[in-house]
């Protein structure tokens, strides 16, 4: 087990093309993390690098305190787990297992030993002589999973490990790679663009973006304190809603400002934004998590607390009720962040940030015994503790005058 | 950790009722039919040869092989044993299988081996190579004989075994590195890192995954390569000196010496086809689909 560090890491391909720019992490002895993103970000091609797998072209890459950019994967003792498993297809699941140790000359005794203990581990005791293609695909991940933890190495590198499984048994194996994990206390770093794995799993997550690291923090740090638009856009599902507003000074602090409707922003929030007083008379983006928002009928309707919007769908989770309104409001339309949101969210099949008519799509969560309809006119209260506010023209969180957007809370 | 298997092993082939096989069946019937006429037409020749070789050699001027149905008493092992006793016959016997073991084996070696580095080494001009290979396939045996001729006089192996096989395996190892290296390529990339990750070097990657994954197709190009270089009648005509000549020139032979010496043409001909046979039978085991099953995804 060992500490990684990433220092000023970038990859350039040979054609020009850059995958990864700048990326300093620190990964502690025995912590999880996990790199989270939109397909093509670069987080994949970042763990191939700590891999061996993908040459580093520029900045340092230290395992347990040893510089390793030009050490071939086999010596730099890590195992990895792919995204296609990868099993031998010619080995029965034992020798699949016990192949590492095999190259590595282990005695046959001690093998046979760790094998059948690396298999209890995962249940996959009696079919230790099956070959893969007799396997389901939960076992088959299990297999590789094996592979990865007979070895004993000093760190477990996962691509998109479950992304090949069903929703049930995804959740499943979701449990049990964190449980191993905290079992073995084995330095992990986890590849996802599923960001339900990367907020359950990680003790920190990293989100990346076009190859740049947006921030790395604890799970709930990043959804309280996401330092621009696109970590608040991303993490969250359904995701934030994001509007234009402007931001006014009044007596009683700021509002934001929506044209025909307005927030006012509690003390607390104000309190924790120095940098509000820069953006006062501005435009600004304003978040609002669908969680924050409730049917106005049984929240409460209160002045300053309060949005207007026309339902437009009904999707009830018996949990709650995903319900997407139009709000006159503006969307923030020249960020880029907010255009490759958009483009996620509508791969990912969840609520997509298209224009209906003349408002704004936003969505909310209501309580399940909300009985708004389709085309009533509802007042959605809203939270407003927890709003966000992001600059217009960066996308950078407004929070200390002095952060820099990309650093923030590390 | 818990796991709840049992409920979802897969298992192989579908269960399905008799009725339904039997339906399956018949509906393929008709070309199953088709299939099996073509097949018993293209074994007449095979039969008769097989047929004339058992044939008492005074019988043969009487009419064809066909009239062992009304004289079955024609039939003896006489021819067998007479070639049997032959020492030209015999040795030539022995040449060809001294040609053709090695030929084939290196062949299938060194292709497997170039293929491996073509596929999935990287080295400068890779692809470049590779063309020329491709492109070496084009060049027929006939171009480089007489230089060839000329080379082994000057290397002093004129006549040799040494001369015929190096011959074929030269004029075999272009489709046999194009073959492979396409071949090797279709297996997943992910399997040689996960190798790679699992402390393999390039030579255990080569030796462990991929010649184990590429069977199938290195026993059709062993198979190819046999038969080429087994029924080879030119090379070994032009550079086998006669003491080294294999039996399909020992057998041409027989026709220009004597007219026709069927008693010893026959059983020898067939004798030189069923190697082949037997060959094929052998490998055949290793022709299967899905090798990969289960390995990605």
């Amino acid at each position: 087990m060992a500490a990684i560090e990433l220092d000023s890491v970038g990859k350039v391909y040979d054609d020009g093309t850059r995958a990864v720019t700048d990326l300093n992490i620190d990964i502690a002895d025995g912590e999880f993390v996990v790199f989270v993103g939109p397909s093509g970000c670069g987080k994949t091609t970042a763990l191939r690098m700590i891999a061996g797998l993908e040459t580093i072209t520029e900045g340092e890459l230290r395992i347990g305190g040893r510089v390793v950019n030009n050490v071939p994967p086999r010596d730099r003792d890590v195992a990895m787990v792919f995204q296609s498993y990868a099993l031998y297809p010619h080995m029965s699941v034992r020798e699949n297992i016990g192949f590492g140790l095999a190259l590595r000359k282990v005695p046959k005794a001690e093998l046979n030993r760790r094998v059948e203990a690396a298999a209890a581990k995962l249940g996959l005791r009696e079919y230790l002589d099956r070959k893969p293609r007799n396997l389901s695909g939960g076992q088959r991940q299990r297999v590789a999973m094996g592979r990865a933890i007979v070895r004993q190495p000093q760190a477990f590198l996962m691509d998109e490990p479950l992304s090949n499984l069903d929703a049930k048994l995804r959740v499943q194996m979701r449990a049990e790679i964190g449980t191993l994990q905290r079992d073995l206390q084995v330095t992990t770093i986890y590849v996802t663009h599923d960001q339900v794995e990367a907020m359950t799993l990680g003790h920190r997550v990293a989100v990346i973006r076009k190859g740049v690291l947006q921030q790395i923090a604890a799970p709930q740090d990043l959804y309280d304190r996401p330092v621009n638009v696109f970590v608040g856009g991303f993490i969250g599902s359904p995701s934030m809603n994001l509007l234009t507003a402007t931001l006014r000074r009044d007596e009683q602090g700021y509002v934001a400002d929506f044209g025909t409707m307005s927030l006012q922003l509690p003390p607390a929030v104000v309190a924790a934004r120095p940098a509000l007083a820069g953006q006062a008379g501005r435009e600004v983006v304003v978040g609002i998590r669908p969680e924050d928002m409730d049917d106005g009928s049984l929240a409460g309707v209160q002045p300053g607390r309060t949005l207007s919007g026309v339902v437009e769908l009904v999707e009830p989770l018996g949990s709650d009720l995903v319900v997407h309104l139009t709000v006159d409001a503006r969307r923030p339309q020249d960020l880029e962040d907010i255009a490759e949101l958009a483009q996620d969210n509508s791969v990912a099949g969840t609520a997509g940030a298209s224009d209906a008519g003349g408002g704004t799509l936003v969505v909310a969560r209501f309580s399940p015994r909300s009985t708004v309809t389709i085309g009533q006119r509802v007042e959605v209260a809203v939270t407003t503790e927890q709003i966000h506010v992001f600059d217009l023209s960066t996308g950078a969180a407004v929070w200390d005058a002095g952060v820099p957007a990309s650093a923030a809370s590390n | 950790m818990t796991a709840t298997a049992g409920s979802d092993i897969v298992t192989g082939a579908i269960n399905r009722g008799p009725a339904a096989r039997i339906v399956a069946r018949t509906s393929a019937g008709a070309l199953r039919l088709f299939l099996l006429v073509v097949a018993l037409i293209w074994l007449v020749p095979t039969f008769g040869l097989l047929v004339e070789s058992l044939r008492d050699p005074a019988t043969f001027t009487t009419g064809g092989w066909w009239q062992v149905f009304t004289h079955p008493a024609q039939l003896t092992f006489e021819n067998y044993s007479q070639i049997l006793k032959d020492g030209a016959i015999t040795s030539s016997f022995l040449n060809t299988v001294y040609i053709t073991v090695p030929a084939t084996l290196l062949v299938v070696l060194i292709g497997s081996a170039a293929g491996f580095a073509f596929a999935w080494i990287e080295f400068p001009g890779r692809d470049w190579y590779f063309l020329v290979v491709v492109g070496l396939l084009v060049i027929p045996i006939q171009i480089a004989l007489i230089p060839v001729v000329k080379l082994y006089s000057i290397l002093g192996i004129s006549g040799s075994l040494v001369s015929v096989i190096l011959f074929h395996v030269a004029f075999g190892l272009p489709f046999a590195i194009f073959l492979l290296r396409n071949y090797f390529a279709g297996i997943p990339r992910d399997l040689m890192e996960a190798a790679r990750m699992d402390g393999a070097s390039e030579g255990r990657i080569f030796f462990r995954i991929v010649l184990p994954l590429g069977l199938p197709a290195i026993a059709s190009l062993g198979i190819f390569q046999f038969l080429w270089v087994w029924n080879d009648l030119l090379v070994a005509l032009v550079f086998a000196s006669p003491s080294n000549q294999p039996l399909t020139v020992t057998l041409a032979n027989q026709t220009r010496q004597f007219g026709s010496s069927i008693d010893i043409l026959a059983p020898g001909a067939f004798l030189s086809l069923i190697v082949p046979l037997i060959v094929f039978l052998a490998f055949q085991r290793f022709f299967v689909q899905g090798v990969m099953a289960g390995s990605v995804k």
